[in-house]
């Protein structure tokens, strides 16, 4: 079972909110995954009026915990008032921290994620920075009292797979808090692989929403990732490119 | 302080005008398998060579745009507050030497207008002006701002350029999203329809969109008025300086508006027509070239259009749009900017939207990131 601060999950694939054609669909699609963690953009929802709000009454099932997320931020300044918002809002200490000020890729800013981590943990929340797949700040992040750390797989929305792959190995391998891959993942291999490697849960969105059956995909991905830790707790056996069949090198010891 | 108008002044229009006549199928071609495209690529991708290849660019714009922004369709509504302009505009109903009654709503009449579009379920709102300096100005603007914002997620502004001081001012007031269109970038055609007042003064409006990134204004608008000059040339300039912008504000939030010369009462007819066919290659041609631009489409078109077009690579929508102050509740009948061609209430255009496998989206930014 995967446990981050107080809650364990089973699943280990977490969802997104954005994108779909209905928010019916959305529902039906997210209960497909068996996704226990979804995150929503505060910016999405009407935080005054949230007994109302569509897409909030269907995320209502006992297994899903809601994991607001504050994208539209730009600095670590807007993201505490954000968090501290959604924290009111919605009833959660847990908040996914994204902070990209630069609206065309969407890409983490990680001076600005590393201050507000500090900030917000030491207010008692539970961070989830989305952010480079930068192992030197996985670390710092984890002095800072980060809750897990969201490498992106590839720019976000992409649908590029694991193209940080080298990277992600080296903060999976020094890593004390959980590693969730949050952006880029394209296929359900992509998040099998993932698995495989050793990452502790990804995060799907887009390849599920903007898919031509979003219900049948959650359902694949939840698959997916499910044999990608199988063989991750199986333990792959190493890839050989060659058979080894004399040893000319060494074989000069034998005599 | 460089500005946008440094890179626009090594340009000549019919030089550019040419190349893009000149482009020929192989270009579009080329355009079309790009993976990232260039300037060039879009003047192939706008030119007469690309009308064979429309399928194909809509079908490409549709993936990239489902990509980027979803099933999803965003949802606003213009708020005329006044019709009081000092300029003339060969094109515009608020044309100073154009005889219609004046009027800029008082702080009441602002709020009765509000409750009409909140009811319509509006959680964005784009606040439109002329350009009367005396009676609209930042003060004015300061104080619709604070009776508006506490109804609205997000704040649009379409009003006369302003100095960089103003746009600091106004951001603490929820102000999200300007909109400055520059109507034309050929410089002496500009001078023809904006003969007197203070948007004759072409460079002015060219390098707002600097000064609104320098306030650091979450995101800007551009477009040209389709009709005023060749639309194509008009629309690569439009793309340069996109291109330029996004370099330089990268923290700003773009979107494009292709606005067809409508007719109102007295009012100059086009110089160039732009047919259907060739507006959809346009919209598909933004797309091709920026995948991460925000393309919007208003009441100006007509329902057939609007219906088609939400699959094809446009972001955001207007529906049940009044285009004079006070439209919506406290003068019904006067006399508007322009007539509009979809008269059709937003809870019908939800609908169609629906209806088409996309999901209508009424917020989509909160007051407390402002």
């Amino acid at each position: 079972m995967l446990k981050i601060a107080d809650k364990t999950f089973s699943s280990r694939l977490f969802t997104g909110t954005g994108k779909f054609s209905s928010s019916a669909l959305m529902e039906e699609a997210l209960v497909a995954s068996g996704s226990e963690l979804v995150t929503v953009a505060l910016k999405r929802v009407d935080v005054k009026n949230n007994d109302q709000d569509d897409l909030l009454i269907r995320l209502k099932y006992p297994h899903i915990n809601l994991l607001p997320n504050t994208s539209g931020v730009r600095n670590a300044k807007e993201a505490v008032f954000a968090a501290q918002l959604a924290r009111e809002a919605l009833e959660t200490n847990w908040i996914k921290l994204e902070i990209h000020p630069d609206p065309k890729y969407l890409m983490p800013d990680p001076i600005e994620t590393l201050k507000a981590t500090e900030e917000l943990a030491k207010m008692g929340f539970v961070v989830l920075p989305y952010i480079h797949a930068d192992p030197v700040l996985c670390k710092r992040l984890e002095d800072a009292g980060t809750a897990a750390v969201m490498p992106l797989g590839s720019p976000i929305g992409s649908n590029k797979g694991l193209k940080t792959i080298d990277f992600l190995e080296i903060i999976i391998a020094q890593s004390n808090v959980p590693v969730i891959v949050d952006a880029g993942i394209g296929s359900p291999s992509d998040a099998a692989r993932a698995l495989e490697i050793g990452a502790d849960a990804v995060l799907v969105n887009t390849a599920i929403a903007v898919s031509g059956d979003p219900v049948r995909m959650a359902a694949a991905f939840k698959i997916a990732v499910e044999a990608g830790r199988m063989a991750f707790e199986a333990k792959l056996a190493s890839p050989v490119s060659h058979a080894v069949a004399s040893s000319p090198l060494t074989s000069f010891l034998d005599a | 302080m460089h500005s946008f108008n440094d890179i626009f002044e090594t340009y000549n229009w019919d030089e550019v005008k040419g190349s893009i006549y000149a482009k020929t199928g192989a270009d579009v071609e080329k355009a079309l398998s790009a993976t990232k495209r260039t300037l060039e690529d879009f003047k192939a991708l706008v030119s007469p060579a690309a009308a064979p290849y429309l399928e194909q660019m809509a079908q490409l714009s549709q993936q990239l745009t489902l990509k980027r922004f979803g099933k999803v369709i965003q949802m606003y509504v213009p708020l005329y507050l006044s019709n009081e302009c000092s300029n003339i505009c060969t094109y515009c109903g608020f044309s100073y030497d154009n005889k219609v009654r004046r009027k800029t709503l008082s702080p009441m009449e602002i709020m009765q207008e509000v409750a009409v579009i909140k009811d319509m379920g509006y959680e964005h709102v784009l606040l439109v002006t002329g350009e009367d300096n005396v009676t609209v100005h930042v003060d004015y603007f300061k104080k619709a701002l604070e009776l508006i914002r506490p109804h609205f997620a997000h704040i649009s502004m379409e009003v006369q350029p302003m100095d960089l001081e103003d746009y600091e001012q106004l951001t603490p007031y929820g102000l999200n999203t300007v909109l400055v269109y520059q109507e034309t970038y050929h410089r002496e055609d500009y001078k023809k329809h904006h003969p007197k007042g203070k948007k004759s003064n072409f460079k002015y409006r060219l390098e707002t969109p600097d000064r609104l990134g320098q306030a650091g204004i979450h995101k800007m608008g551009l477009g040209v008025l389709i009709g005023l000059e060749d639309w194509r040339t008009d629309c690569f300039f439009t793309a340069l300086h996109l291109n330029y912008l996004e370099k330089r504000y990268w923290q700003s939030k773009y979107s494009l508006s292709f606005p067809r010369l409508r007719p109102f009462s007295g009012g100059l007819e086009p110089k160039v027509e732009m047919n259907d066919r060739e507006l959809v290659q346009l919209i598909c041609a933004y797309r091709l070239f920026n995948e991460e631009v925000e393309l919007s489409i208003s009441t100006r078109e007509s329902p057939r259009f609007r219906n088609n077009i939400i699959k094809l690579g446009i972001t955001s929508i207007s529906a049940g749009s009044k285009t004079n102050p006070g439209g919506y509740a406290v003068e019904p009948e006067s006399l508007e900017q322009f007539e509009i061609s979809d008269e059709r209430s937003p809870a019908e255009i939800a609908r169609v939207i629906s209806q088409q496998g996309y999901e209508p989206v009424w917020k989509d930014w909160d007051n407390c990131l402002t």
